[in-house]
């Protein structure tokens, strides 16, 4: 029981639509050889290699169903943000899959026509009297709702974003609300059009009711073209604003999903792989909340808003906000699309022009010295760190060399004994320990670690006592890659020359660059909450527990950097009471005072401190402590209660 | 005139040349922050280049302040951006993004 109502199977009304939808492919086509065109070499082969791998595939194919249809992460974040994404495209999805079976199913011959299957129902006769007619048409109907009850979600979200779980949206620019308004009007025209062609055509348990309703006004057939040619032009207005507006989101994540998949990493802030990134924003704003710069005024450089400047190519205002940046990492652990706003910040500062670059030719000089009279100097430093660590000479080096004698007695009874565990022993293994420069100014952190390592009787000896080299993350962050390097190599020598199997470092910054931007081979990179968690669970550190209430700051660069959230955790709830901070752990609020930021104001750090530490402070602990000596320091100047380094709390509660 | 038996003698200290003036009011423009320094030295004494090298930015503020820019830009090649005159520093200037404006805008 069906026919074709329309002669020709065309009306004048699709062409609004057609040429829109064309307009799309041809702008989306233009924009995918754009981005193609942009990778490298490598780049594209990588690319295309990882589309013919099967397990990629299936993985792409998982990611775009979880990430662009269901919105998975914003579902974590907010159950009815969730479902006012997932409903809208999820819902329009079904609506496209289902217009097009049906058209397969009935009339396969007119699949070649694009709007056909959108307007089916104009042109179609179908009877619900059939299983199949009947499942048709309440599923179409059911979406329909779907995508209905999503749009007055994001209606009612206009009003009271807040209920949505967002205190701040995006500020649009004027074509976003014309595409925003047009998307908002298909649904309800889509509906009112079906809903007149009901009456003909058939419909379920959203169309036949309208059309009942409103018999008088629906059942008159010279309404239907217009209700039609209404629902055509919404659809042509959106298509023709879509590629200029966040909504171009919609078929660019479906092409950033397999690139990332396929391992590709931004180069330059616009131009390939960054461009998928750039289009790929949905301004949805989730990244305004999560910004620590914004918090006490609607902050104008949040992720969404460098990304509207990189695409327009506005250099002066795109430079403000890659240069104040914090570099947290907060927005893009958030961003329901991972859009890696670090990375692109990072490419934007790294192409800025200097006259005068940096050259580290001069610690090259320093290399050659400390080979020749490594351990005299070496002596000499330590000497003098015991000498004020102490205050007295002469019984601080009769104690190391106790403490270094007890340790070699240790590794002698270590390796009678064990035999199994041998290889999982760590505090047997030869320590070499950076402080890291930020540490000279808290040198508590220096000498806490240093207490620590006595106790636990291993061997180790320090990287940096006397002068040191900087580890190179900020001048990696301020984008001067190149000279970056030449510290890392610096560095490196040092620390294959000193023969340690194990980096023991106490910041979280030079942590995450020796893990991520050195190949140390035969040398394991540990952060000091890893290192001496460990040695806790291996009974070699023993230390008791306080009635003190702690709470625990994530520092930027080990939590979301390094994914270290637990060890530092398992430690401290040995040395005491571990309470919990407002948000914490992946939303942990940066203290303000990262090397990350370029051009943040001293006054714009405070604000930044201060919100920071009323999120630690909410369950009133007695002590903050912190795993970086940066965070300990920024804290340590506005803080109110105690704020304390990890190593000092382990140190005052040993056994 | 009165010849009070003491005169005033020219500045030696101060030998700006218009090109180099020049370049400081643009570095005063990028970094107003630069004119709150009052060469305390905390940045000097935290300098992490400091320890292998003439590096120390009280003495290139100055320097720069008087026009002997020559003499003083190279130690701009040292600095590892590490940071820690940053925080130091008690007049709160932002000294990292002060020393890559003098990078950008002066040439050796």
């Amino acid at each position: 029981m069906m026919h074709e109502r329309v002669f020709g199977s065309f009306d004048l009304f699709v062409l609004p639509f057609l040429v829109g939808m064309v307009f799309v492919l041809l702008f989306c086509l233009f924009g995918l050889l754009r981005i193609l065109y942009q990778l490298s070499r490598e780049e594209r082969l990588k690319f295309y290699a990882s589309l013919l791998n099967p397990a990629n595939i299936i993985k792409n194919l998982k990611d775009i169903f979880f990430d662009c249809l269901i919105h998975v992460k914003l579902w974590r974040r907010n159950p009815l943000l969730g479902y006012m994404h997932s409903s809208i495209a999820f819902g329009w999805f079904m609506l496209i899959v289902l217009g097009h079976l049906e058209t397969w199913f009935y009339i396969p011959e007119r699949m070649e026509l694009i709007y056909y299957p959108i307007f089916f129902r104009y042109f179609m006769q179908v009877s619900g009297t059939t299983v199949g007619g009947a499942l048709f048409f309440f599923l179409m109907d059911f979406f329909l709702l779907v995508v209905l009850s999503g749009i007055g979600l994001a209606v009612f979200k206009r009003f009271r974003s807040r209920a949505l779980g967002m205190k701040r949206t995006t500020r649009l620019t004027l074509l976003d609300y014309v595409a925003l308004y047009s998307l908002w009007l298909i649904f309800p025209l889509r509906w009112i059009a079906e809903g007149f062609t009901a009456g003909v055509a058939g419909g379920s348990f959203m169309t036949v009711p309208i059309n009942m309703l409103l018999s008088s006004f629906m059942k008159n057939p010279e309404n239907i073209t217009i209700a039609w040619w209404a629902y055509s032009m919404a659809l042509s207005i959106f298509m023709f604003s879509l590629p200029f507006t966040r909504y171009m989101h919609i078929p660019t994540e479906i092409l950033l999903i397999p690139m990332r998949n396929a391992g590709l990493k931004v180069r330059r802030h616009n131009k390939g792989y960054a461009l998928a990134q750039l289009y790929s924003c949905p301004s949805c704003g989730v990244c305004i909340d999560a910004c620590p710069m914004g918090l006490h005024r609607r902050s104008a450089d949040a992720t969404v808003y460098m990304v509207r400047q990189f695409k327009r190519a506005n250099q002066a205002r795109s430079l403000e906000i890659a240069e104040k940046c914090l570099m947290c990492q907060k927005c893009s652990s958030l961003c329901p699309i991972s859009i890696d706003a670090t990375e692109l910040r990072l490419a934007f500062r790294s192409r800025q022009k200097y006259n005068i670059l940096p050259d580290f030719q001069y610690l090259k000089r320093y290399l050659a010295l400390s080979a020749e009279d490594d351990s005299a100097y070496a002596q000499a430093q330590n000497g003098q760190t015991e000498e004020n660590s102490s205050g007295n000479p002469v019984m601080a080096v009769v104690s190391s060399i106790g403490s270094k004698v007890k340790s070699i007695g240790q590794k002698i009874m270590s390796l009678g004994s064990s035999s199994k565990e041998q290889q999982e022993n760590i505090g047997s293994e030869k320590v070499l320990y950076y402080a890291g420069c930020m540490t000279s100014l808290t040198p508590v952190v220096r000498e806490s670690v240093e207490k620590l390592l006595k106790a636990s009787g291993v061997e180790w000896s320090n990287m940096d006592s006397g002068r040191s080299i900087c580890c190179g993350r900020p001048l990696f962050l301020s984008g001067k890659m190149e000279q970056a390097r030449q510290l890392v190599e610096a560095n490196s020598e040092i620390i294959h020359n000193s023969g340690a199997s194990i980096l023991l470092v106490s910041c979280a910054i030079c942590y995450r660059m020796f893990k991520e931007k050195y190949s140390l081979e035969g040398v394991r990179v540990m952060h000091y909450t890893e290192y001496f968690n460990e040695l806790i669970k291996e009974g070699r550190l023993k230390v008791k527990r306080s009635a003190l209430k702690y709470v625990y700051h994530d520092p930027c660069d080990l939590g979301r950097g390094c994914g270290i959230y637990e060890e530092p955790r398992e430690a401290i709830e040995r040395a005491g009471h571990l309470v919990k901070a407002g948000k914490e752990r992946k939303e942990s609020i940066c203290c303000g005072g990262s090397v990350g930021s370029l051009a943040l104001s001293y006054e714009e750090r405070v604000h930044i401190t201060e919100h920071s530490l009323e999120n630690l402070t909410v369950n009133a602990p007695d002590c903050i402590v912190t795993a970086c000596p940066l965070c300990l320091t920024t804290y340590a100047k506005q803080s109110e209660i105690k704020v304390e380094d990890f190593a000092q709390v382990l140190v005052e509660n040993l056994k | 005139m009165v010849n009070f038996g003491y005169g005033l003698t020219p500045s030696s200290a101060v030998k700006i040349i218009e090109g180099e003036d020049k370049l400081y009011r643009k570095l005063c423009e990028m970094e107003p922050d630069v004119k709150k320094c009052m060469a305390c030295g905390s940045c000097a004494a935290s300098c992490t280049a400091g320890d292998f090298t003439e590096m120390n930015l009280r003495k290139l503020i100055l320097s720069l302040q008087r026009g002997y820019y020559q003499q003083a830009l190279p130690m701009v090649k040292n600095c590892m951006l590490c940071g820690k005159c940053n925080i130091v520093c008690p007049r709160g200037i932002n000294t990292r993004h002060l020393i890559m404006s003098i990078q950008k805008i002066y040439n050796l």
